[in-house]
């Protein structure tokens, strides 16, 4: 199993997923400059968060114009897994692999918190080693990350099982008091249609080692590393 | 564009450029002639307060600065360097950005940010965390929630794009900053020993490099400015505040780190406050050479710019690279990865001049070492006279006050002032997760953040009671020191060093420099007990607006060292049953008190006193107790004192607040003990099987240890008769007061 992480100009979680990956998990990991063209060495890439570009146009906007892109949108169509944290989902939007956007925080503010999530699919290469319905906690760290679709996205979200997480309180229930962003329907992260592409808000490779608060996202990174 | 006819330079033109009669002299004197437009410029940013530190270097150097484990001296370097064992150090330092934040708060806070990065990259060291120390007026003033919330804005912007996690600061509000906030930035960066890069030029024929942003016309005379008190018409000097761009700076420092394993590199040197002035003269200087520098080949944003605006631009993200020469392919090869500029602009001579060529033609020669701090740069002896107002507020009996009638209202009040109250709005919204590193968040004593790839961790705080200082300047600076030593104990560390940035008035004012320099002996002599010498820092003179004088502040960056991770302990209660215990004793000391300031509306009376080495053996038994593995919880009495520090402990666990129940006997009123800011005292909960540990690791500390209380889970904080309330009354006291304050319109 060899992972990839992809370095944008910008990014800046790149060494946290990097570490969690080869140092936590001992797996086979590198980094993918994003002027590569090629993938093929791969079995799973990772766009990590980070402000691509500096992010001063619409988030995740220019980056989608990397040369890399388009070969992980090769990629994703044919099957392979591409996980997006944070910044990494706003590009997977950009690039239309996973439908929605990602708008401003309703507090109109940069956010750093612990947060809760509850898994609503464990049946994917990404949430496998969770059962359904665990709570799960980590870290949010974002400005962008309030979640909108329009209804028919929405509807199709829910009746296609591709809500991956949802924000909710330390025992599981959601309500809107607690959704830090303004996300519809508290979404916290989604997959795309085959479920091998996996977009999130919150950072999982932050909540990875227990002297960190919580090992709640290393599962993520199993459920990956256990697909083989 | 046309070309702007350079001034005839004149006395007159001097002045208006800051330097005085005697100043001007000098220069005539150094050149042999009359300085040109040019030569003038650099001479008046160079030997400016904010770069020649004139009027506060004699003083600094009072200032403990060496020590075992200091890599380099003060002020040697762009930052101090520290030994942290396993052939890793850590630079780090403190700077102020408070004439840019006063002004443009967003951009002027984002910039000092960008800046002290800067200074930590360049070492050659990538930044592992950042700092703030924040000071405003009240916020119930309109401008001041504006200056504060485009700040906090600002601080966000450039940290949190930067990927560097701000894990710790604080912010203190009072009257004396409306007009004149404070803004101080600190970064810590981690480097292995044989990778640490010196800001040098040396060796004739090597080569000179810009790297990074092109050279505008933004931020020309900033540290001028700087160097000035802020009057009304400062609001027009918005344009010598620089705009900052986090994401140029971002690729900077992985090309930097880059290039800082090459063994080809000379030196780096940020340009920060005057520029390729000030980043030239300072590198050539340091390795007793000169430099000829081509400025028609600095890359510039628009044309026209003559040398003058070339040599004295403050614009952001660039840097002065010298190499070998010969191997200019290969840097370029480094910069273009991250499309970034990178253009020869210079070669180094043998000569100590730095001459300056546009088109072919001479526009500029000065000798680099007369325009540097340490070199020819003016140092004077200022004059100083005790305050008026010291004697008064000293003599107010505070004795007279009448006891507040209601205890629970006064604590609720006190922890609802904005300088108590609960800073999460502030620090939510910095990232202060990225990185992985951090183990203790902000909020507790200090933060914590572990060093990859060893079992050590750093505590960092930063600390300055103004109030204090204002009270008595000696003891505000020694309690600055104290304070933030105190804080990293209570996570588990050694205090190891402290940058400071000791933002005062206007030095020339000898009631003002009286206050600087027993500030600096208090730090001087607290340092020296300590064992934790001054790495460096920043000077921050002319903090006045036409309201007078900011209170006299100086603060601390401490950084501390946890040999083992598992001594990390955070500052609330734990376990239902713990006893709760007092190392040190508390003296009802009231002057200059949250307490006074709050519920009495005023501020008076002595600062409270402070006996150093007993403030270490305080330190000395806690941290023993701590790596005994018989504390649950440390925390310090500080700004609120006892009940404060109490209410904190029950409410800041993040799952399970938990109550406490307190009882102190002294002959002292409740006031006093509940409110009163004794130094020297830190309250920790431990099992009760290890009461007889703790009582034989005080005794051998030669240390007072009471037993005053235990935690209890009933929901309550309990002290003596007057104080029984509930621990969600607190909270919601404590975390809903700036929330509260920012929700009005500004």
């Amino acid at each position: 199993m060899r992972f990839g992480v992809v370095v944008f100009p910008g990014s800046n979680c790149d060494h946290d997923t990097y570490h969690v990956l080869k140092k936590v998990l001992g797996a086979e990991v590198f980094y993918i400059w994003h002027k590569e063209t090629s993938l093929r060495l791969f079995d799973a890439i990772i766009l990590p968060g980070g402000f691509s570009y500096g992010d001063y146009l619409r988030v995740g906007a220019v980056a989608r114009f990397s040369p890399v892109m388009k070969e992980v949108v090769k990629y994703a169509k044919e099957g392979g897994p591409v996980l997006g944290i944070c910044n990494g989902f706003q590009i997977l939007l950009e690039t239309g692999l996973l439908p929605g956007a990602l708008i401003a925080n309703d507090g109109l503010r940069f956010l750093c918190q612990d947060v809760y999530l509850k898994v609503k699919n464990s049946g994917t290469v990404f949430t496998n080693a969770y059962e359904k319905d665990r709570v799960l906690k980590m870290p949010i760290a974002h400005y962008s990350g309030n979640y909108f679709a329009d209804d028919d996205i929405l509807k199709r979200l829910h009746d296609e099982d591709r809500i991956a997480f949802q924000y909710c309180n330390a025992d599981g229930d959601l309500s809107d008091q607690i959704n830090p962003n303004g996300s519809k329907h508290g979404i916290a992260g989604i997959f795309n249609e085959n479920k091998n592409v996996l977009g999130m808000m919150p950072h999982p490779e932050r909540a990875a080692e227990k002297i960190l608060s919580s090992e709640d996202g290393l599962g993520i990174f199993k459920s990956l590393l256990e697909r083989n | 564009m046309t070309k702007i006819q350079e001034p005839e330079v004149t006395l007159d033109l001097a002045t208006q450029h800051g330097l005085n009669e005697e100043e001007w002299e000098r220069i005539i004197d150094i050149l042999g002639h009359k300085p040109n437009y040019t030569e003038l410029g650099i001479f008046s940013v160079m030997w400016s307060e904010h770069c020649s530190y004139k009027n506060s270097i004699a003083m600094l150097k009072t200032l403990p600065r060496t020590g075992k484990k200091l890599l380099v001296g003060a002020g040697e370097e762009n930052a101090g360097l520290v030994d942290i064992g396993d052939g890793l150090a850590i630079a780090f330092k403190i700077e102020s950005h408070n004439h840019p934040s006063a002004i443009e708060p967003f951009q002027g806070a984002a910039t000092g940010v960008g800046g002290i990065l800067r200074d930590i990259f360049t070492m050659g060291a990538r930044p592992i965390a950042s700092l703030n120390s924040l000071r405003f007026g009240p916020l119930s003033v309109p401008r001041n929630r504006y200056l504060f919330d485009e700040v906090v804005k600002g601080i966000a912007h450039y940290g949190n794009c930067m990927g560097v996690p701000t894990v710790a600061g604080e912010v203190y509000f009072d009257e004396c900053y409306t007009g004149n906030p404070l803004v101080n930035a600190m970064t810590i960066g981690i480097v292995k020993h044989d990778r640490v890069v010196s800001a040098v030029s040396k060796g004739a024929g090597n080569t000179v490099m810009i790297v990074g942003s092109s050279t505008g016309r933004d931020g020309i005379h900033g540290a001028t400015f700087a160097s000035v008190e802020l009057s009304e018409e400062s609001e027009e000097k918005r344009s010598s505040v620089q705009v900052g761009d986090p994401f140029t700076e971002k690729l900077l420092l992985e090309a930097t780190l880059e290039l800082a394993r090459k063994n080809y590199l000379i030196g780096i040197q940020d340009m920060g406050a005057a520029g390729i002035a000030c980043s030239t003269s300072e590198m050539s200087a340091k390795g007793n050479s000169g430099m000829i520098l081509n400025l028609s080949k600095v890359p510039t944003r628009e044309p026209g710019m003559n040398p003058y605006e070339i040599m004295l631009s403050e614009s952001q993200e660039r840097m002065l690279v010298v190499i070998r020469r010969g191997f200019e392919k290969e840097v370029k090869t480094i910069f273009k990865k991250w499309d970034l500029n990178c253009v020869e602009v210079g070669k180094v001579t043998d000569t100590s001049d730095l001459e300056l060529f546009l088109n072919g033609k001479k526009t500029g020669s000065i000798p680099a070492w007369h325009l540097v701090l340490g070199g020819g740069a003016p140092v004077y002896q200022r004059e100083t006279k005790e305050p008026a107002y010291l004697k008064e507020l000293h003599s107010k009996n505070l004795k007279d006050i009448p006891e507040p009638e209601d205890y629970n209202d006064a604590l609720l009040k006190i922890i609802a002032s904005p300088t108590i109250a609960d800073k999460s709005w502030i620090f939510h919204q910095y990232d202060y997760t990225v990185r992985t590193n951090t183990i203790i968040p902000p909020g507790g004593s200090a933060a914590v953040i572990r060093i990859k790839r060893t079992n050590k961790g750093i505590a960092v705080k930063t600390d300055g009671n103004a109030r204090y200082t204002y009270l008595n300047p000696y003891r505000g600076g020694a309690i600055a020191v104290a304070e933030s030593a105190r804080n990293v104990v209570c996570t588990g560390a050694k205090p190891i060093a402290i940058t400071n940035c000791l933002n005062f008035g206007n030095p020339y004012d000898p009631e003002i420099y009286y206050q600087f320099k027993q500030a600096v002996l208090g730090m001087g002599d607290a340092c020296r007990t300590f064992n934790t010498p001054v790495t460096g820092g920043n000077v921050s003179f002319y903090n006045e607006s036409p309201n007078g004088a900011i209170y006299p502040t100086p603060v601390v960056g401490m950084v501390g060292l946890i040999e083992n991770l598992t001594h990390v302990t955070t500052s609330y209660f734990k376990k239902d049953g713990d006893f709760i215990i007092m190392l040190g004793t508390i003296k009802g000391e009231l002057g200059g008190s949250e307490y006074l300031k709050v519920i009495h509306n005023f501020v008076a009376g002595d600062a409270p006193t402070i006996d150093l080495p007993f403030e270490k053996r305080v330190h000395n038994a806690c941290l023993e107790a701590i790596r005994k593995g018989i504390v649950n919880s440390a925390t310090d009495i500080s700004d609120g004192g006892l009940a404060v520090a109490l209410a904190e402990s029950c409410i800041s666990n993040p799952e399970n607040p938990i109550g406490a129940s307190v009882f102190i006997s002294r002959k002292l009123r409740d006031d006093e003990i509940f409110f009163g800011e004794t130094q020297s005292v830190i309250i920790i909960s431990i099992p009760e099987n290890h009461l007889l540990d703790i009582e034989r690791i005080a005794a051998k500390n030669i240390v007072p240890c009471f037993t005053i209380g235990r935690v209890k889970d009933n929901g309550r904080l309990k002290l003596n008769n007057s104080i029984d309330i509930s621990i969600d009354e607190i909270k919601t006291a404590y975390t809903s007061s700036i929330p509260n304050m920012m929700k009005l319109n500004c």
